[in-house]
């Protein structure tokens, strides 16, 4: 089976994060990681390499600096990678880059592609949909657990009250979260090997997209502002006199808490 | 603390990159709750295992990761810096591999992969309960029986003992002294092994160590390691090495009590002042941060002798007395820095002073290691 894993990097959550001037992330001087659920569509993919054989291929789409994260994706175990890298990119909304991985893919042929439910920079968890939909294949999103049999997929989607089925034939894009498996840690001898892997680098121009359809110029959302977030407040403290537990209810209840 | 490390390759780095990833996600965070229950993480380890840190200095064809002892040492140091039980297993295992990779037979190196690649933990079995540093003076012994030998006598304090897959048993095939003590490598599966109850030590509560009865345990011949006779040289050499080991443990069990000390130092105020704003705390502080890049410094340089081919077992010796000496300094120090809170189990600090003391003891108590470098300065 042909799988591909789109892996983006991503600011590490752990650590201060922030937007540049021109109100995009801030790449460059923040400590960026893979997006933390794609390392549970990573393993996802080795998993299913091991029972099914084939090929694991990632796809990124991100500045120079994200081929640290492919190195680090590849250490685990994937065959190869896909850089798309192009100045002309930043600033890309979502629907532009979906136009991007979804080109990508068009030279990748996969049989399965695997993302992240969401990613911890963007939160906007459309991506695979709008994959799917400009490849006109089925988007089976949000799973806790991925069975392959033969070309049918069926994954159990997670929702808030228990889960659904949900089934579909190849190709496909599968969303996962991180309730689906445990991702393995890369092994010395897998970093190692990860550095004389492929990794090709494909620009705009090798996909037959212009710049102005993608990046500030071709987006169809703009961030005209932003602010930090508040600092959080000192908090209320009740001094239990003997009437601490009516206080606490009270406080719980003028919060709708309760 | 970060530490600014000069290292020999840019592999080295990502090994220690890798180290410190499983250090703090795997092994931080889940060391109390095995000290309390006083279990072994035999998962963890085999994680480590995985991810190739059991067999660190053995080279790549029997599935090592052909790094030189002062890339190991480091990453021993970042292990012990979150849970020293954790390095712990690895340098003993690290040393259950060394007999039989440099003096096993080709039969016996065919078992080399799964020894050095993680899937079977070893152990090391020379003291006994009569001697341990008198070891030439060991009683176990290995009769020749047809095509094998029976094992018989008993082992002390043996890390492992209840978990390993084997043992390097040190046991008297000849007559007395050192000349008549051979290796031999033993499954643990083997009927007559009888690991006793493990002892109610001081600290390593994760890591139960146990006399282990050989009861008639017979062991085929070809499990013989080197020559008869060999046995006690390669003991002495696989100790030279486990020294270095130890200080390794000891620099990084040392760094951990003084991160948490100065952590303490700088939040905790007293008389309006952050206590490490006070000299006397401040400069206490100072001293146990210089003893802890002193020993730093002394390990990995006996290391690079022994990376280069040279006579390094003095300088092991050294490293291992100065290091273990200034892990037992730095965590009772650590454990003052934090006064009352010091003294109870809600901080790791006493945990840290308590697990210090055994490394003064382990691979040649430091009375040894005086031994051996003042005997080398007498005969030179």
């Amino acid at each position: 089976m042909n799988i591909v894993v789109l892996v983006k990097q991503v600011p590490d959550s752990g650590s201060e994060r922030g937007l540049a001037g021109d109100n995009t992330v801030e790449r460059q001087s923040a400590n960026n990681v893979i997006n933390e659920m794609d390392e549970y569509a990573i393993e996802e993919a080795l998993r299913i390499q091991a029972a099914e054989g084939g090929e694991v291929t990632i796809l990124t789409m991100g500045p120079e600096r994200a081929a640290e994260s492919i190195r680090k994706a590849l250490s685990m175990g994937p065959d190869k990678a896909v850089h798309v890298i192009d100045d002309a990119l930043h600033g890309s909304c979502a629907l532009s880059t979906s136009k991007v991985l979804a080109a990508a893919l068009g030279t990748l042929n996969p049989d399965l592609v695997i993302a992240g439910a969401e990613s911890t920079d963007g939160r906007v968890q459309v991506m695979p949909h709008m994959i799917a939909e400009r490849l006109g294949i089925a988007a089976l999103t949000g799973a806790r657990k991925l069975t392959v049999d033969g070309g049918t997929l069926t994954i159990e989607r997670q929702t808030e009250e228990g889960y659904e089925v949900v089934t579909a034939a190849t190709p496909a894009v599968v969303s996962v979260w991180d309730t689906i498996n445990e991702p393995r840690y890369p092994s010395f001898k897998g970093i190692m090997a990860a550095k004389k892997k492929p990794v090709q680098t494909l620009a705009l121009a090798d996909l037959g997209i212009e710049a102005g359809e993608v990046g500030f110029a071709g987006a169809s959302s703009e961030v005209v502002e932003h602010a930090k977030r508040p600092p959080r407040q000192g908090g209320q403290k009740v001094a239990d006199d003997g009437n601490g537990g009516a206080a606490l209810v009270e406080f719980l209840s003028s919060e709708k808490f309760v | 603390m970060t530490i600014d490390r000069v290292l020999p390759t840019e592999e080295a780095g990502d090994l220690l990159d890798l180290a410190t990833e499983l250090a703090d996600n795997e092994l931080a965070p889940k060391a109390a709750d095995y000290e309390a229950r006083r279990e072994f993480p035999r998962e963890l380890v085999r994680t480590l295992g995985r991810a190739g840190l059991l067999g660190l200095p053995y080279p790549e064809e029997v599935g090592g990761a052909g790094q030189p002892y002062e890339v190991y040492l480091q990453v021993l140091e970042i292990l012990a810096s979150r849970w020293l039980v954790a390095a712990e297993a690895v340098s003993v295992h690290t040393l259950s591999c060394y007999p039989v990779s440099t003096a096993g037979s080709e039969q016996l190196r065919k078992l080399l992969p799964d020894m050095v690649g993680g899937e079977l933990l070893g152990a090391y079995c020379l003291s006994e309960p009569q001697g341990g540093s008198d070891a030439a003076a060991l009683t176990t012994r290995a009769v020749r029986d047809g095509d094998a030998y029976v094992i018989t006598g008993t082992k002390a304090w043996i890390t492992h003992a209840h978990d390993a897959d084997y043992f390097n048993v040190f046991a008297r095939t000849g007559g007395p002294g050192p000349g008549g003590i051979s290796c031999l490598l033993v499954d643990a599966n083997t009927p007559g092994i009888v690991p006793q109850a493990p002892e109610r030590t001081m600290g390593l509560h994760a890591s139960p160590i146990s006399q282990i009865a050989f009861d008639g345990v017979r062991v085929p011949a070809d499990r013989l390691v080197g020559e008869e006779g060999a046995g006690f040289s390669l003991a002495m050499r696989a100790l030279d090495s486990g020294r270095l080991g130890i200080a390794a443990c000891a620099v990084g069990l040392a760094q951990a009590a003084l991160d948490h000390a100065v952590g303490y130092a700088r939040e905790r105020e007293q008389f309006g002042s952050p206590i490490i704003d006070f000299q006397g705390l401040g400069f206490m502080l100072a001293d146990m941060a210089t003893q802890v890049s002193a020993a730093r410094a002394l390990t990995l340089a006996a290391a690079r002798l022994r990376d280069h081919g040279r006579p390094y077992a003095v300088e092991a010796a050294k490293a291992k007395l100065f290091a273990t000496d200034m892990a037992m300094k730095v965590t009772t120090d650590a454990v003052q820095v934090l006064g009352g809170y010091g003294y109870v189990a809600d901080h790791p600090v006493e945990r840290y002073m308590r697990e210090a003391k055994v490394l003064q003891i382990v691979e040649g108590t430091n009375q040894i290691q005086r031994m051996v470098i003042s005997r080398s300065l007498a005969k030179a």
